[in-house]
């Protein structure tokens, strides 16, 4: 813990806020089915400590228990007595997912959930540009908020800053996965959560939104943790690399630590960490970002 | 001949249109815009009758009364969207648990099966009167006409505020509107609840148009709204806000228009609510087998 850390000349009044770490997590347990044949320990007494503007990829095998980790960070669930959440000094683990928005933006695997198919792009924008904030009965968007609206969709290069009014649903997967990031963003959230954002996608248009996300990552400063599958990424991407295994982080490396990381080197330090071979070749069979057959 | 019996059937089926208006923009709202199967509605409608043909014959302002008929159909989606919500009934089944719930309560209300209202002062006396029309259909369209622009502009306005936006994002993809802070279930017991006053204020203009409230006169409300919406929206492929609340009313007068047609053409009344039945299987049945005959793949039915 980095508790004691005294900042210089700093005018804080809380003792608290001299903490350095953004999000905060202790001893997070998470139990699936509890009391059934199918219980499930999807998180095992996490500990994790996240520094403001750190990019944190996520790696691990399936039921690891990555999706669980950033569900819990999202209040989609609370986790098990005893578990804390602490973003910013401010404890958070009772409050549900609404009332976590204003600090925590997502973005998930299918472009389908972060976006609304039957709305226009702007009415999405308009949802997204409110993020955590009361709404009132003003009109939802407005000249000044159009705006505010082309300007942050123009970086895509996609076009889309001229479509306001397109409903999303007509949208490519990779188009609306783009407008899912810049509608997390857009409001500035303290944390950004990726959850394997890019796997359903063409390697063209993986790497177009990984650019993107890289961009906006920098541009805002914007506290990141990214789930991945996939080891080239998480090297290649980030300040920061955590491996799971069985609700547990069992590798956890700092830049330098992972700069001159191989796939295979990662593979080695997951085998060590967790005690067992690496079963789960789907990660070493995709070099891409692609299901199956990859053209990287 | 034939103009003549149309003259005298398009006025009527216009006024039908759109006091029925009201029913199907709230099934609108409900099926549509929340994906929130709703069938408060058959009990809603006759609670909105019954409320404000109680107050009129007690002697209060007909307008006061039809408010507060708009009021009793908003706690009845209160009702539902609560079951719902805080104690994740499904949406089907607690609409039905109030749908017949009401059936009683519209009883207790009334203090029998119906109320008459043939020597009270409903709103259309009182507009006719104020306005010195005397022939019949001609101030019942002013009246349903005037309630309808008052209604379209509210919801029209509405529907595009921070709220009204919240709401239609929460039938889209709640998931999303969650995530970005929105308590989702507030905004579907806001728009439960608004589609039930909206469907209870039609119950009190109808009794109060055709002179009683009745215990039976919600029966199949719920089908004819969805086939108003269906027909509007297949006539008029509408886009935009306003454009679907007046396809939903231009469907709500077409359909009348058939059934007054078909009436008039020696359809036996007691055959309407079977026919309005086998209308919406077809409507809803053709995309499917559509897409049947075109060999796509479509996923089983949902069962709630």
């Amino acid at each position: 813990m980095s508790g004691c850390h005294r900042r210089q000349g700093g005018k804080i009044v809380i003792l608290m806020s001299e903490n350095k770490s953004l999000l905060r997590l202790k001893k997070i347990t998470k139990v699936f089915s509890k009391g059934t044949i199918d219980q499930v320990t999807a998180l095992d007494k996490i500990n994790l400590d996240v520094d403001a503007e750190d990019y944190i990829a996520v790696i691990g095998s399936n039921g690891a228990g990555k999706t669980t980790l950033l569900n819990i960070i999202a209040g989609v669930y609370p986790p098990e007595n005893g578990g804390r959440i602490i973003v910013n000094d401010r404890e958070v683990s009772g409050l549900s997912e609404y009332r976590r928005a204003h600090y925590v933006g997502r973005v998930y695997q299918d472009p389908h959930v972060g976006t609304a198919a039957k709305m226009s792009i702007e009415e999405n924008m308009a949802m997204a540009l409110l993020r955590g904030q009361p709404r009132g009965l003003r009109a939802a968007s407005n000249k000044q908020r159009r705006e505010l609206f082309r300007e942050a969709l123009a970086p895509l290069g996609l076009g889309l800053e001229k479509r306001l009014s397109a409903l999303v649903g007509t949208l490519s997967g990779g188009q609306r996965q783009a407008l899912a990031l810049v509608m997390a963003t857009l409001s500035k959230p303290a944390i950004l959560l990726l959850d394997e954002h890019v796997a359903t996608l063409d390697p063209r248009t993986a790497q177009i939104v990984l650019d993107l996300t890289n961009m906006i990552v920098t541009r805002e400063k914007m506290t990141t943790i990214m789930v991945t599958h996939n080891m080239e990424l998480a090297l290649r991407h980030g300040n920061r690399l955590i491996m799971m295994h069985k609700g547990r982080i069992v590798v956890d490396m700092n830049q330098t630590q992972r700069s001159d990381l191989t796939i295979h080197d990662l593979v080695v330090a997951f085998e060590r960490a967790s005690g067992e071979e690496f079963a789960d070749d789907s990660v070493l069979l995709r070099p891409g970002n692609v299901v199956g057959i990859s053209d990287l | 001949m034939l103009l003549a019996a149309l003259s005298n059937i398009l006025p009527f089926s216009l006024y039908e249109g759109l006091v029925f208006g009201f029913v199907a923009i709230g099934v609108y709202l409900t099926f549509r815009v929340l994906g929130f199967p709703d069938l408060t509605v058959d009990g809603s409608f006759t609670l909105g009758a019954a409320v404000a043909a109680v107050l009129i014959a007690s002697g209060v302002n007909p307008f006061l009364a039809t408010l507060a008929a708009l009021g009793a159909g908003l706690c009845a989606g209160l009702a539902t969207s609560l079951l719902n919500t805080k104690l994740r009934i499904p949406a089907l089944l607690a609409s039905i648990l109030v749908m017949v719930a009401l059936y009683s309560i519209n009883l207790r209300i009334m203090g029998g099966a119906n109320v008459s209202l043939l020597r009270e002062v409903t709103i259309f006396d009182q507009v006719s009167e104020f306005l010195g029309i005397g022939t019949r259909i001609a101030y019942q369209l002013v009246v349903a006409s005037v309630l309808a622009v008052i209604v379209f502009f509210i919801l029209n306005w509405f529907l595009r505020t921070e709220i009204g936006l919240a709401l239609r994002a929460t039938g889209d993809n709640e998931q999303m509107v969650r995530g970005f802070g929105v308590n989702t279930d507030m905004t579907t017991i806001l728009g439960v609840s608004i589609a039930n006053g909206l469907v209870a204020l039609g119950g009190a203009v109808v009794a109060q148009g055709q002179g009683f409230a009745d215990v039976g006169m919600g029966i199949g409300m719920i089908v004819m709204g969805l086939a108003a919406v269906i027909i509007g929206e297949a006539l008029f492929r509408p886009k935009g806000v306003a454009m679907l609340l007046l396809a939903v009313l231009g469907g709500t007068f077409v359909y009348r228009l058939f059934i007054s047609i078909a009436l008039r053409l020696g359809m036996d009344p007691n055959d309407l609510k079977l026919i309005t039945a086998v209308l919406v299987i077809i409507a809803l049945a053709v995309p499917y087998l559509q897409k049947k005959v075109q060999h796509e793949w479509l996923p089983p039915a949902a069962r709630w």
